[in-house]
């Protein structure tokens, strides 16, 4: 059973990840990313991650991908326009990236050689108490400083997204 | 089986990263270059939470969250030069973006 699960949505995630960088056009991209983030959630399940599996689906299927669309549409972005591409990227990207991907499979079977199995309720320490509990006691300092950047952050777009007073 | 190896989770990463970095590198709109980004922040967040649950600790779910507070902080600056770029410049085509080139 988890190994159906997994399988499916692992299928579903790398579809639509394929789809992502296919699409030319950025509304489709998006739609297929935010299929992707989905079925992410459906794994941090698995994982026993509900806390990460909630905020996956609010803060990134919800909120990050509302602001890509809504810029998106504000752009009105159409199809990307083929140009001739650079000589180097078509030759070496495909087998470079081939490469990178069996390079970091290896590392991950030879790290892993009889790994830890994963089924649905092996770890149950990852709700919202326990995330709560790590955020306010271990990670207290970072959090706040995360609470600034985001100020920081939202006073940034501000300033370059306003309208030219002149 | 009724388990699922946790080496595969951490190959889906691998792959989700891959064609993350695909997209960065071979689509020329600036906002899909963005997607892709995001893409690779995702993979990243699927190894932490599977090495959280190998470990039996919370501290990989702590990561992903500050990746995911630090994401949208970046998509909303990111969006916000997007957007000052095609006012300024009409484009959203990178290679069209060149005045720092020379």
């Amino acid at each position: 059973m988890d190994v159906i699960l997994f399988l499916v949505f692992a299928i579903i995630a790398v579809l639509a990840a394929i789809n992502v960088v296919v699409q030319t056009h950025p509304i489709a991209s998006a739609v297929s990313l935010i299929g992707v983030m989905g079925s992410l959630a459906v794994l941090y399940l698995l994982l026993g991650a509900e806390f990460i599996a909630a905020a996956q689906v609010i803060v990134y299927a919800g909120a990050v991908m509302v602001l890509f669309v809504f810029v998106i549409m504000l752009l009105n972005a159409g199809a990307e326009v083929r140009k001739g591409r650079s000589f180097m990227a078509s030759l070496l990207g495909a087998p470079v990236l081939i490469a990178l991907l069996a390079l970091l499979a290896w590392f991950v079977e030879r790290i892993y050689p009889e790994s830890v199995g994963v089924h649905f309720g092996g770890f149950t320490g990852g709700g919202p108490d326990a995330i709560g509990r790590a955020l306010f006691t271990t990670y207290l300092l970072p959090f706040e400083i995360t609470s600034i950047l985001v100020l920081i952050a939202i006073l940034g777009a501000v300033v370059l997204a306003r309208k030219e007073i002149d | 089986m009724t388990q699922v190896p946790a080496s595969w989770f951490l190959t889906l990463s691998a792959v989700l990263f891959v064609l993350g970095v695909a997209g960065f590198i071979f689509r020329r709109s600036i906002i899909t270059m963005f997607m892709s980004i995001e893409l690779m922040l995702n993979a990243v967040n699927l190894s932490f939470v599977t090495f959280s649950y190998q470990l039996k600790q919370v501290d990989g779910h702590l990561f992903v969250f500050f990746v995911m507070v630090v994401a949208a902080a970046e998509a909303a600056v990111g969006l916000a030069i997007i957007l000052t770029v095609f006012k300024n410049r009409a484009t959203l085509n990178i290679d069209e973006i060149n005045s720092m080139k020379n």
